[in-house]
């Protein structure tokens, strides 16, 4: 990692987002004081992650990526060990209630399914009354349900005041739950802004595919429009502002009725691919508007 | 799922003592339900003890008017047994497991530390082993063996080849990098070590050259320290240095190489 600066707000969802292997998790781990940065200065809430650790530590909540529960205890009871751990901590019966876990206090961790693992681990991070929330790659593994219940909670999470450090490769998870994200790739950040200003500077505005009924006119010409790709029988155009209705007219013009149309406007997901050069691996698909 | 606000209790400062309190019986659970110290640590000893004990023949004195019973000479021997599968079984693999899972690491992001958890698995073990210690001793003298008559120089034996053994078992959790390497190695250390206890061929019935290694190892000194005890005579200098030794050795070792994740 390198040349990593960022600051992040009390009570907003701050995104980190990259592909595979970028340095999210180091990143993390370094605010979190599981690692020493080899260089620069970080602080959290005001405090030196290795200096102040014992301090910190009270007051930041961890989900690791990896960190597996031992199955053989029942979710009441590693709530309440948590909950022996801190100075202030939640009741362990109220979080469980929170988590939608109420029901499996009893069961040993072996018995949960995914998601409600992935609750377990959040319930982890929150037992000690954080003040942030560091959650990396929460909802990999998760099914499409457990994913929302889990932005839910994040959403919660947030409006009860805990500021969240989201690690995460998947596009739609950042644009739907992310306040801001920071884009990182190859150890460097490459952007840091809104998901919306993001898509919208990067992604390079909204697409409209569709498959012409014969030769199509040099669009070029119009001025919002900003590229063209023709993928076999289909064509994408990219551009600016009224371009659909500009291209789908030129297109009336010369005779050429298009069929098949779609309209996407700019997500994150383009943006990413356009500034980092190759594709998120893992997305759930476009978003289609 | 509601989103009820979480309240905080009111200010109640966990001691670093409550929180390691809370973590020795949540291992001890632990222990209980996946009872491989239980079973192997307690269970196969005293199981032993009882065999040897119903055979007539080991009871009898060695020679015609001595106190002295070859089942006698095996009480050091299970105590040494005890403590090897504790320390280099039931010790080491669940730390290897924590390890490897990331349980240590999760630790870490915790204000109670990785340490902690490690001090808890060695509380834990070490009242398994007392309590397998405590039964032995107490069955044996159901089947006539004398208490040790030099009690201060048999504690004093005790403690030291079980800081010998726990060391041993550390390094173990140490270096291994999964619970199936740290399994391999704590076998590899544990037949040697219990051949030179005398658990297969007594002690006495060994080469010379083979007594003299024995002496070295941790249990062949441990083995004469509490048969010296037992029999009434303290200990010598020279078995408890070697336990000493390698406890002081195999713990600096352990400690230096000891990963985290």
């Amino acid at each position: 990692m390198s040349d990593v600066s960022f600051s992040v707000d009390r009570r907003e969802i701050f995104g980190i987002i990259g592909p595979n292997g970028a340095g999210k998790t180091t990143t993390v781990e370094c605010l979190s004081g599981l690692r020493v940065a080899d260089a620069g200065t970080i602080r959290v809430l005001g405090l030196d992650p290795q200096a102040d650790r014992a301090a910190l530590r009270e007051r930041v909540g961890v989900q690791l990526q990896e960190g597996s529960i031992p199955a053989k205890i029942r979710v009441g009871e590693i709530l309440d060990l948590f909950a022996a751990f801190y100075d202030q901590p939640a009741v362990p019966a109220e979080l469980l209630d929170t988590l939608g876990l109420a029901d499996r206090r009893h069961d040993y961790v072996k018995r949960l399914s995914g998601g409600q693992k992935q609750r377990l681990s959040i319930a982890l991070a929150l037992i000690g009354n954080p003040e942030i929330a560091i959650l990396d790659e929460l909802t990999t593994g998760l099914d499409p349900e457990a994913r929302r219940e889990t932005w839910q909670l994040i959403e919660s999470i947030r409006d009860r005041g805990v500021t969240v450090i989201l690690v995460t490769h998947y596009m739609d998870e950042a644009e739907r739950l992310c306040d801001r994200v920071m884009l990182v790739d190859h150890g460097v950040v490459v952007a840091m802004d809104t998901p919306a200003a993001l898509a919208a500077r990067a992604g390079g505005g909204p697409h409209l595919r569709f498959v012409p009924s014969g030769p199509v006119p040099d669009l070029t010409a119009l001025p919002e429009v900003t590229a063209i790709e023709h993928q076999g029988k289909h064509v994408t155009v990219t551009g600016t502002g009224e371009v659909v209705g500009e291209v789908l007219r030129a297109l009336t013009a010369a005779g050429v009725e298009a069929t098949d149309v779609q309209v996407k406007s700019g997500s994150l997901e383009d943006a990413f691919v356009r500034l980092t050069g190759h594709g998120a691996g893992g997305t759930d698909g476009g978003r289609q508007s | 799922m509601t989103t009820a606000a979480i309240t905080r209790r009111a200010h109640r400062p966990a001691s670093t003592r409550k929180a390691f309190i809370a973590l020795v019986r949540s291992e001890a659970r632990l222990a209980w339900r996946a009872p491989v110290g239980l079973v192997f640590g307690f269970g196969l000893p005293v199981m032993l003890l009882v065999i040897l004990g119903s055979v007539p023949a080991l009871r009898k004195p060695i020679h015609p008017g001595s106190t002295l019973t070859l089942f006698g000479e095996y009480i050091p021997v299970l105590i040494g047994l005890v403590l090897t599968l504790i320390a280099l079984v039931s010790l080491p693999i669940p730390l290897a497991v924590y390890r490897e899972r990331g349980w240590l690491r999760r630790f870490s992001a915790t204000p109670v530390g990785p340490s902690r958890l490690l001090a808890a698995q060695v509380v834990v073990n070490l009242v398994i082993a007392a309590m397998a210690i405590v039964a032995i001793l107490a069955g044996g003298t159901a089947y006539g063996v004398r208490l040790p008559s030099q009690p201060a120089g048999f504690v004093m034996a005790l403690v030291l080849v079980t800081a010998a053994m726990f060391a041993i078992g550390l390094l173990v959790a140490a270096i291994a990098g999964t619970p199936q390497v740290a399994g391999v190695l704590g076998s590899a250390c544990l037949y040697p070590m219990l051949f030179f206890s005398g658990l297969w061929v007594p002690r006495q019935d060994m080469s010379p050259m083979l007594q003299r290694i024995g002496d070295f190892t941790p249990l062949g000194a441990g083995m004469q320290a509490l048969q010296d005890a037992m029999t009434g005579q303290f200990p010598t200098a020279r078995a408890l240095l070697v336990m000493a030794a390698w406890a002081v050795v195999f713990g600096a070792a352990a400690v230096r190489f000891f990963r985290w994740e």
